[in-house]
């Protein structure tokens, strides 16, 4: 697996996309800091970008990825491997480069702006930890789309749909359903929903460290634990990093299944 | 000031001297005398002092009232109390024992003590002219049923309350049918109900103060005419957490405050003809929510940085002014460069209203499909007040002169 | 050298190998011929493991292709296609295939054998079909193994590429190999080929030499005898 991951990611790392990924990051960056000053309204902004575009940019390189290398799985697939290693090692070959130039796109210009001496530190370093998450997330999912969908315009399809489903639609729906049913404890019901997208839970992740103070005012016992302890915290790590093993298992699973 | 005057006697009270107890001593002095009271630990409680007399300690000596009830009772004009440390005050749910009561006198000086496992600290009632400066008040309040306030005025007018420290106590400085009083550079924090709590008293002035995670820092009700400058008010947390309330609040002046991590920095709510200038609301929940009934009220020249939102209303009505605020969410451009934006700024949002409605939506804060239904709100105004905004909103974060 | 029992697969509501029993001895190049769509490919892909039959066993020298991938160090494989990952250079490739399977020296002699060498540092992306295919056949030829599956070896090749892949084969065979060959030209499948298998409809209508395939359809010659196959059970 390691060497597929190894061959995947370098040849990521000398493709144009990953470069243009790697620019846009560091110009976004760059203009966050540079043109604003201020050190905590960007990581603000960034917060915005990171749960909106991290996603969508996972998925739909993760879809391309899958099936610009198909031919290449092929041949991959007549050696002496195990199936598993070869997606596997694709996936993560995707994700850790992904993850790279989200890291190096955003953390250089940051670096440069004197992040460490400044308490934002935190803020950032959980904004990118969240955006790798989401990363591994995403192009997991894109995976799974892709190796169930031969037609690679449903896949796209398929793909985008997903990924304005989680980052606007359910998001809506969840909105509506609590104004619906306002008139019981909706606590825990609104942190059962907030587990169930990956987006929603990589901003509550966020809210925790940016907006507590809000969070706070509200009296339900189980929000309170869950914002006021660090069991919201670990909850949300724990949800996300199920969030990665399911659709990483159903890579395996389905790709042990699937005919070439 | 009550200067000792040229025939007045020192009395000494220590464990070996001829006097043994404080009691004793204030039964022998007269006005104008001095009680020197040496270090040690003085079990004695229900010490009335009714002559105008100065009882200074040395080296902090220690009066433990053992829970009889109350400890001193000064009931005299011109009496200075400095340096003790007082403990075990008796506390009860039908008299308001206090570690020294202050009744009806005038010219009092009560500073340097150390109040401990009190029920009330410094009880001032009916009292005037007087002064209460650095005291140290720990208490160990659970609820604010159980406890008492640290530093308590009832009917009194002219007081300074000055660099007192008051922990954990029901209100840290607490004020009643009380006028004219100053409070500067006080420290409260961790007090289970308010760091400052002020019931119909007019013309007060608070100053340079620091409240800190209190239940709320500061209560204003019912009261006209205040000052309230240069003062930090930060982390007050929970479901009924504000860095400020403002109720029935009219002609008051804020000025150069800071809030910092409230719930709610401000909560306001039937107040009028309020100036909020140059203060700076920094990650709060709200920075100020407005619960309806205030009129004529101008909120110019403040800093609004990174608070989940800026302003909450209650109703489409808005009769007062924003102008010249910085806010950190502003989003506008300037291209006359002349330092202010040159689209107004909204800073009620749709998502206010729904999480006023229904709090848990809260969750869904800073998500895509809140930011896009807050964008057609603001476009077109359909559930906010299409008045209310900052038509001169600063590109720059306002830097306060803060001497 | 290969055993397929009752072999099954459908895709979708398409039924393309339906029962195939198949046994391959040690040695000699078998040519699978058959008509458009008569499970070729198929066959070839679940004897890699690629394709998943719905029923049937299938052993490679003795092991069961269910049972792991490490059979597939015995077989050498050239895909019809051949798309490489364009980012690549051929002589990345070749390290990178060597990487995964293991140690050779062959891929230097057979690099020269298909003049290869001006290629070595161009981007995979760069090259032509034919170019492509060379490349391929050295990926294939490279490792010694006993069993040899070539798809559709010929195509884009120029003549003198096919003479040489031509004693490529022969010499692969002389060593004792099995080689598996699918092909459309009539020509090349009868000057190699030791003996037929004919698929059609998803079962073996035919195994034997081309001499034995002409004497049971009585045609004079090798086209005309897979031709008539396909009249007399099409029309």
């Amino acid at each position: 697996m390691l060497k597929i991951l190894k061959y995947s990611f370098y040849d990521l790392m000398r493709s144009r996309w990953s470069y243009v990924y790697f620019a846009f990051y560091l110009l976004l960056g760059v203009v966050l800091l540079f043109l604003n000053n201020d050190l905590s309204k960007a990581v603000i902004t960034l917060m915005n970008v990171i749960i909106v575009l991290v996603p969508l940019i996972g998925t739909i390189f993760g879809v391309m990825y899958y099936y610009s290398s198909k031919e290449f799985t092929e041949l991959l697939l007549a050696q002496p491997l195990k199936r598993s290693s070869i997606f596997l090692g694709q996936y993560l070959g995707v994700a850790i480069s992904l993850s790279m130039s989200l890291i190096l796109g955003l953390g250089i210009p940051f670096i440069f702006y004197g992040l460490f001496m400044s308490n934002a530190i935190w803020d950032f370093s959980l904004l990118l930890i969240t955006g790798v998450f989401l990363t591994l997330i995403f192009t997991a999912l894109a995976f799974n789309i892709a190796i169930s969908n031969e037609n690679r315009i449903k896949g796209f399809g398929y793909a985008i749909l997903m990924w304005l489903f989680l980052a606007v639609i359910y998001d809506g729906l969840f909105l509506m359903s609590l104004l619906f049913f306002e008139d019981y404890p909706l606590d825990k019901l609104s942190l059962f929903g907030t587990m169930l997208n990956p987006i929603d839970l990589s901003r509550t992740l966020i809210l925790l460290k940016l907006d507590i103070s809000a969070l706070l005012g509200y009296t339900g016992a189980v929000f309170k634990q869950f914002f006021g302890t660090n069991f919201g915290l670990i909850v949300s790590f724990a949800a996300l990093t199920l969030w990665i093993v399911l659709p990483v298992l159903r890579i395996v699973y389905k790709s042990k299944r699937k005919d070439f | 000031m009550s200067i000792p005057s040229a025939w007045s006697n020192t009395i000494t009270v220590c464990a070996s001297c001829p006097i043994k107890t404080i009691q004793e001593a204030i039964q022998q002095a007269s006005e104008g005398d001095t009680i020197l009271v040496k270090k040690g630990i003085y079990k004695e409680a229900n010490l009335k002092i009714d002559k105008s007399i100065t009882l200074i300690g040395e080296g902090l000596p220690t009066i433990d009232g053992e829970a009889k009830g109350e400890i001193i009772t000064i009931e005299a004009d011109n009496v200075t109390l400095d340096g003790f440390k007082i403990i075990n005050v008796g506390v009860s749910y039908t008299t308001d024992y206090a570690a020294v009561r202050i009744v009806n006198s005038k010219g009092f000086i009560i500073q340097n003590l150390e109040l401990e496992k009190l029920f009330f600290g410094i009880y001032l009632q009916k009292s005037n002219n007087g002064k209460v400066l650095n005291n140290k008040v720990k208490g160990e309040a659970v609820t604010e049923f159980t406890s008492g306030n640290a530093i308590h005025l009832w009917y009194c007018k002219n007081v300074e309350v000055r660099g007192n420290d008051v922990r954990k106590v029901r209100d840290g400085i607490y004020l009643e049918f009380s006028d004219n009083i100053t409070i500067t550079d006080n420290f409260s924090v961790n007090n289970v109900r308010y760091g400052l709590h002020f019931m119909f008293s007019n013309n007060n002035t608070v100053n340079n103060n620091v409240f800190e995670t209190n239940g709320a820092g500061i209560a204003l009700m019912f009261s006209k005419f205040m000052e309230v400058k240069n003062n930090v008010i930060k982390k007050n947390w929970g479901s009924a957490a504000y860095g400020l309330l403002l109720k029935e609040v009219n002609d008051a002046n804020l000025k150069n405050n800071i809030f910092i991590e409230n719930t709610v920095g401000i909560t306001v709510e039937g107040s009028n003809r309020l100036v909020y200038s140059n203060n700076d609301f920094t990650s709060n929940g709200y920075a100020i929510r407005v619960k309806g009934a205030c009129y004529e009220n101008h909120i110019v020249d403040n800093n609004f940085l990174y608070n989940s939102f800026d302003i909450s209303y209650n109703g489409r009505i808005n009769d007062n002014k924003f102008n010249n605020n910085f806010w950190s969410n502003y989003t506008g451009y300037d291209l006359d460069k002349d330092g202010i934006g040159d689209v107004p700024y909204r800073p009620v949002k749709l998502f206010s209203y729904i999480v006023n409605r229904t709090p848990e939506t809260i969750i869904l804060l800073r998500s895509l499909f809140i930011d896009l239904i807050d964008f057609s709100e603001k476009v077109s105004p359909v559930f906010t007040p299409d008045d209310l905004m900052d038509d001169n909103p600063r590109m720059k974060r306002i830097e306060h002169d803060r001497n | 050298m290969i055993e397929i029992k009752d072999l099954h697969k459908k895709f979708g509501k398409n039924e393309v190998l339906s029962g195939l029993d198949l046994k391959i001895g040690e040695g000699g190049i078998f040519a699978v011929l058959g008509p458009n769509g008569s499970g070729k490919t198929t066959l070839i892909k679940c004897l890699l493991g690629m394709v998943i039959p719905n029923k049937g066993t299938i052993s490679v020298l003795g092991e069961n292709v269910k049972s792991g991938s490490n059979y597939r160090h015995k077989i050498d494989y050239l895909p019809q296609i051949a798309n490489f990952p364009s980012n690549l250079k051929v002589k990345e490739l070749i390290t990178m295939i060597k990487d995964l399977r293991g140690k050779t020296i062959k891929d230097q002699e057979l690099i020269s054998l298909f003049k290869l060498e001006p290629f070595l540092d161009k981007k995979l992306g760069q090259l032509s079909g034919g170019t492509k295919q060379k490349v391929n056949l050295v990926l294939t030829f490279m490792f010694d193994s006993p069993l040899v599956i070539l798809d559709e070896p010929t195509s884009g090749l120029d003549p003198i590429s096919l003479l040489r892949l031509k004693k490529l084969i022969q010499a692969e065979k002389a060593k004792g190999k099995t080689i598996l060959v699918t092909s459309h030209i009539m020509s090349f499948v009868e000057e190699i080929s030791d003996e037929i298998v004919f698929l059609l409809e998803g079962k073996i209508y035919f195994k034997g030499s081309i001499s034995e395939l002409k004497d049971k359809t009585k045609q004079p010659d090798f086209e005309h005898a897979i031709a008539s196959i396909l009249t007399d059970n099409h029309a």
